[in-house]
């Protein structure tokens, strides 16, 4: 069968095939690399809720995949995180077994609570590329996980970037230093050997893969994976109309509102977001270090234009983000620890920006950031009882997306999970008496946003606790799109009535429950076009309240 | 089961066909019927009429009648249960609602959540609260449940599920509520601390509305098949396979039939650990490919990887967490959707993509002839040259390979401006990569490395692809046994009658109480022997494992512990045990973190006769006839095809050894030996693939 032989051509044809295997084979090396984390990692956020991330990049440092499993505020920070590593460690100075780390918010992640390692990987005498991970540690010293510190010198230990292991050995001298910083050495000791042990495993699973396929390094593969992903980028970016947009949001601040605003320019081949216009820096640890802005406007992005595109550095280097020094481009050394609260609001202002492009196809505004609670738990004084640290990730309500109603309960953008109630109840002395929907929060609309939740936590009989607030929406609730109303104002109070401040931390007496409302997403069109029998079956689940039926 | 049954037979209901095999004191007859959805215990009669007649006996001269379905998977992922109502804490209305709070896809703007399924308007919150160590913090509302009583009632609901916060912890709520419902409401009650004694409330709660939602359909089903059995002689007791490999009475199953889910692939999974064991290996990857889906399991010392959850009814491309989280014990396995009628396509990037979406039976491939036009899986094979067009199950079924080319050519070929052979070249090794990714994946999941297991292939599409699946993942060798195409009900035949009892309690090793601990052991070998009992009053073996895990860590990992009584002496022994395996999973044991117990696991089984055993000859004593034809076939390793020997299985000896490339045919499969393997014919009838030069 003569036919059935393969020409010249048909030979390239097959490499295109194996190129596009491997592809999918280095997809697989990050994704063994992320499952290492979680399995090994000792953080609740880490293990329950998923705050980690996990990638391989080139000998440049250009990210040539990511794990799925993992947040976006962690991919899209270490995917620049990797280039300050090798500008800070001359190649001279890399060995085989050589592990680097740092928490400098301006060089890794965005706050000190974030442990970024990068492992270079060696096949045989060549660097054929770098692994690098991401994840959330429970403790950093400092003043804790809240707003309160004045600068980043309160928040907590800094590590520049230096190496946690060379050839092969721990650097001992860091370890005790970390032991003596951190009010939980042992989980967080332990989290920094799982985050090194998840790039070894991604570097043996690499050497094995470029064994068996015969090539010597990752040149080919990388050059294929960036060269197709910047084409079917363009082709995105070309297919949408040229222009300039701009957008304005109010978020709660800490003790006054802050506005972000975003300009959002498409041209022929680049998508540009300039943040000036936004407010200037906080006093408060919620600013945001440019490098986590540019990771959620980035993410926002590209879940429009190009969501089913692989994450990688040519997909990333189609967006352009600047901002003069404001809020979302803090310098050193303001303090960051809850850059996530204003980190998270970035892709609702960007969202908001190319609704105006792309009229009709962009989803209304959302809770945006976590309504995380961080818990301090201790016996009423002269009691027995016991101390402990609890941390709770928890979502308010999507807005409403153009076809489909808000996602209720749900984390966006972060892509964290919650903890479940019966793990956190072990983890302390405290009872959540409710986590639940929060009925009639949704914004109304055509498409109905989604709905926040209610939580009570109470101390355990013979405690109280101290908390941290990190919430927002509460004075700014998320707006609805194209007709549709806003979505119900977060709150947080005590069961007698007692308002408490949105951000910062504040104390919960024994016999009383704290009662968190978080947000609902905004609706999408007019509350009119919204079909009798949708009206009906909100009625009948109790997702709105009787009167708005 | 109190003798040995000289007359058994497994009957394993798929999505497409129901498998029956009878085990006549060693000779095996079988019989593949279309299954039946609205009458499933018709098509097992159909089957049993076939394989008695084949073997002349009649239907009561059958001891045992062994039965695994994918029924109550497929009543949740096609949502056809019952009215169901979930009872649950105040304050918790919507756990199975919430989930974990997170998207499963980052990307996907337009997400869509898979719906509970329970809506919320039958979820009713009762007051009343057990704390995190066991004690009530409130008191149950009653006369909260007496009024609900009457209103389930009232609104004709088919069944309820109970489902309280750390009720696996102490389950006396849902006891009472359960008896105050039952006063008034005449349906089945399930109560999460009896479906699912564990800790995390989504899992646990999903868990018992999956089970009250299957039951009353289960129940009929069930109860109707043993009454049909009766009727045409078959007067034998029947057991049901569950979703842990194990055996597990008629009734428990009718309580309980949420762990009938995936009994069936499960039965796969033991099928591969016999054979394993026939052949006395130790570390085993089966590899189980049908129409729709692929299943991989490791199988170490003859035992089949265990699971206490899974996800079933993935909504969104098999993704991770758009499923329903299921908290049973389970044989672990991974399940993509490649299979034979998988459907390739080309995605944005202009990159192959296939399945999850099948052909299924109707219209099925292309090639089938039967108003399918895009590719499947088995289009490829067929332009490859892997399977034979005249030749396809027995001859029953003629392929079209003009057929198979034009779709492939239409979708995928003309897309990416690729001729047909290297389109379906592409959609192969897409497939085959797929698989073999699924397959490290869940390997490195459970701390091991693929490529030192041997692999262990059967249903109807896997011989076509276990070569190439091995050249990828660096396995040495393949087996494929005979009665592939009907794996699962052999593997009913197969399994132990078992059972295995659970608790969550979260205790530091420090803290070690054996006292406690022996009290809570024997609790939990009454509970897993009284099931054992069901079907045996024989030897019983025991199996004791510890959950385990350092204090602060949310994964544990199984410990398997000596079957005695404990004294304060045995901590250091259980902390040495730990360090082992932790060292064995994820390199080196952590040094400073206190160790703990999350679970308690007690397994009990009969004891079984061995079967026989086979030397595993990876040699072979002489060179095969050569082959009578020979076609074009396509080979991966070189990229062209290859004028290829066609050997037909029947006429090969045991000893015999043929080498790659070469197609071994049989009437219900074609077996691929690609140009990097030998074949070697074992004494048993299996076909092992080795590589060459090993």
């Amino acid at each position: 069968m003569s036919d059935l032989s393969m020409t010249h051509s048909n030979l390239s044809q097959v490499d295109e095939i194996r190129m596009q295997v491997m592809w999918n084979r280095l997809i697989s090396v990050v994704e063994e690399q992320a499952m290492t984390l979680l399995r090994t990692a000792f953080s609740t956020s880490v293990r329950e809720a998923g705050d980690l991330s996990a990638g391989v990049y080139d000998p440049q440092g250009r990210m040539l995949a990511q794990a799925v499993t993992g947040t976006p505020g962690h991919v899209n920070t270490m995917a620049e995180a990797v280039g300050n590593f090798i500008a800070a460690i001359p190649r001279q100075n890399m060995f085989p077994g050589d592990t680097y780390v740092t928490n400098d918010p301006w060089l890794g992640t965005g706050h000190l609570h974030d442990i970024t390692m990068v492992t270079p990987s060696f096949k045989g005498e060549e660097l054929v590329g770098f692994f690098a991970c991401t994840a959330h540690v429970v403790d950093v010293g400092g003043r804790g996980f809240g707003a309160d510190g004045k600068s980043v010198y309160e928040e907590g230990i800094q590590f520049p970037i230096m190496k946690f292991a060379e050839r092969g050995q721990v650097n001992e001298t860091l370890v005790a230093l970390l032991r003596a910083n951190v009010r939980e050495p042992n989980q967080v000791v332990g989290d920094f050997y799982s985050l090194a042990a998840c790039n070894d495993v991604g570097h043996a699973r690499l050497i094995d893969m470029l064994d068996e396929v015969g090539l010597d390094n990752l040149d080919s593969l990388g050059d294929f994976i960036l060269t197709r992903t910047h084409k079917a980028v363009m082709e995105r970016i070309a297919a949408l109309p040229n222009g300039s947009w701009y957008n304005e949001m109010l978020t709660d601040g800490y003790d006054e509102p802050i506005k972000l605003a975003a300009t959002v320019t498409i041209d022929d081949d680049k998508v540009l977001v300039n943040f000036d216009g936004s407010d200037g820096v906080s006093r408060w640890g919620i600013n945001c270090p440019l490098i986590y802005t540019k990771a959620y406007a980035c993410y926002a992005i590209k879940c429009v234009v190009a969501p089913d595109i692989p994450n990688n550095a040519a997909s990333l280097a189609a967006f352009d983000i600047a901002s003069p020094v404001n809020v979302v481009n803090a310098q050193r050394p303001s303090p960051v620890s809850l850059r996530h609260v204003i980190g998270h609001m970035v892709p609702d202002v960007v969202l908001g920006a190319l609704s105006q492009a792309l009229p009709g196809q962009i989803q209304a505004e959302g809770a945006g950031a976590l309504w995380n609670i961080h818990i301090s738990a201790r016996p009423v004084a002269g009691q027995d009882g016991r101390r402990a640290e609890v941390l709770m990730f928890n979502s308010g309500g999507g807005g409403a997306r153009p076809g489909l109603d808000g996602l209720s309960a749900t984390a966006f953008p972060s892509g964290v999970h919650t903890m479940p109630i019966e793990a956190t109840e072990h983890t302390g002395p405290i009872v959540i008496w409710r986590k639940e929907l929060r009925e009639g929060s949704g914004g109304e609309g055509r498409y109905r946003g989604g709905l926040g939740q209610t939580i009570e936590i109470a101390p355990m009989e013979g405690h109280e606790f101290e908390f941290s607030a990190m919430f927002d929406r509460v004075h700014t609730p998320p707006r609805g799109r194209d007709g549709g109303k806003a979505g119900a104002a977060g709150s947080v109070t005590l069961d007698d009535g007692t308002v408490l401040r949105p951000k910062g931390w504040q104390f919960v007496p024994a016999g009383r429950r704290l009662i968190l409302n978080a947000p609902g997403g905004g609706g999408f069109g007019g509350p009119a076009e919204r079909p009798a029998e949708q009206r009906a079956e909100d009625l009948r689940g109790g997702y709105v309240n009787k009167d708005k039926g | 089961m109190t003798s040995q049954q000289d007359v058994r037979l497994g009957a394993d209901i798929g999505g497409t066909f129901t498998d029956v095999v009878l085990d006549l004191r060693g000779q095996l007859f079988s019989a593949k019927v279309l299954t039946s959805y609205t009458a499933p215990e018709q098509a097992i009669l159909d089957g049993i009429e076939i394989v008695i007649q084949e073997a002349d006996i009649s239907a009561s001269e059958i001891d045992l009648v062994i039965h695994g379905t994918t029924l109550a998977t497929n009543a949740l992922i096609e949502r056809r249960g019952a009215r169901t109502a979930l009872v649950t804490t105040e304050g918790f209305r919507d756990v199975i609602e919430m989930r974990t709070e997170s998207r499963f896809e980052q990307y996907d703007l337009n997400l869509k959540l898979p719906l509970p399924l329970i809506p919320r308007e039958d979820r009713f919150a009762i007051a009343g609260r057990i704390g995190a160590q066991g004690q009530e913090l409130q008191a149950l509302d009653e006369e909260a449940l007496e009024a609900l009583a009457d209103q389930l009632k009232a609104e004709g609901f088919g069944a309820v599920a109970i489902g309280f916060i750390h009720s696996y912890l102490n389950p006396s709520h849902e006891e009472r509520a359960r008896e105050i419902l039952a006063a008034k409401f005449d349906g089945p009650i399930s109560i999460s601390s009896e479906v699912s004694p564990q800790m995390r409330e989504f899992e646990r709660f999903n868990t018992v509305c999956a089970n009250a939602y299957v039951r009353p359909q289960m129940e009929a089903y069930l109860y109707r098949l043993q009454d049909r059995l009766k009727d045409m002689g078959a007067s034998c007791p029947l057991f049901m396979i569950h979703s842990g490999g194990g055996l597990i009475s008629v009734e428990t199953a009718a309580a309980f039939p949420v762990r009938l889910v995936e009994s069936g692939p499960a039965g796969g999974a033991i099928f591969a650990a016999d054979i394993a064991r026939r052949f006395g290996l130790e570390r085993v990857v089966s590899y189980d490919m049908g129409g729709t889906t692929a299943k991989i399991c490791l199988i170490e010392d003859f035992q089949p990887q265990t699971a206490r959850t899974f996800e079933v009814a993935r909504s969104y491309r098999f993704c991770k967490g758009s499923g329903m989280p299921i908290s049973i014990p389970v044989i672990e396995m991974i399940e993509i959707g490649a299979g034979g009628g998988s459907l390739a396509w080309v995605d944005a990037m202009g990159r192959i993509q296939t399945g999850p979406e099948s052909a299924g039976s109707e219209p099925g491939p292309a090639c089938y002839q039967r108003g399918g036009d895009r590719p499947a899986i088995t289009d490829a094979d067929l332009v490859l040259g892997k399977l034979d067009a005249d030749n396809f199950a027995g001859g029953k079924i003629k392929l079209s390979s003009t057929n198979a080319q034009q779709a492939i050519e239409a979708e995928i070929g003309g897309k990416l401006a690729l001729e047909a052979e290297a389109a379906a070249f592409g959609i192969v090794e897409v497939v085959d990569e797929n698989m073999a990714n699924a397959a490290r994946v869940h390997a490195v999941e459970n701390g091991k490395n693929i490529s030192d297991n041997l692999m262990v292939a059967f249903g109807g599409a896997a011989p076509l692809h276990a070569a190439r699946l091995c050249e990828k993942l660096g396995v040495e060798a393949c087996l494929i046994p005979q009665g592939a195409g009907v794996g699962s009900a052999i593997g009913f035949l197969k399994a132990p009658f078992g059972y295995e009892a659970l608790s969550s309690q979260i205790t530091a090793l420090s803290r070690f109480d054996p006292e406690a601990i022996n009290v809570l052991l024997e609790e939990l070998k009454q509970s897993a022997e009284s099931f054992v009992r069901l079907g045996t009053d024989g030897a019983i073996t025991r199996e004791i494992t510890a959950y385990m895990r350092y204090a602060g860590q949310g994964w544990e990992i199984p410990v398997a512990l000596p079957d005695r009584a404990f004294t304060s002496d045995d901590r250091a022994m259980i902390e040495a045990a730990f360090r082992q395996r932790y060292a064995q999973f994820f390199g080196r044991a952590v040094e400073g973190p206190e160790i703990e117990f999350v679970t308690w696991s007690v397994k009990a089984q009969d004891q079984r006769p061995q079967g026989e055993t086979y030397p595993f000859d990876t040699q072979g004593s002489a060179t095969a006839a050569a082959a009578p034809v020979s076609r074009a076939v396509f080979d991966a390793a070189s990229g062209s095809a290859q004028q290829t020997a066609i050997h037909e299985r029947k006429n090969l000896a045991p000893g015999a050894r043929l080498s790659g490339p070469a197609v071994i045919v049989e009437d219900e499969t074609s077996t691929i030996v690609t140009s990097p393997f030998d074949a070697v014919m074992q004494a048993d009838g299996s076909i092992l693939l080795v590589r060459k030069g090993s």
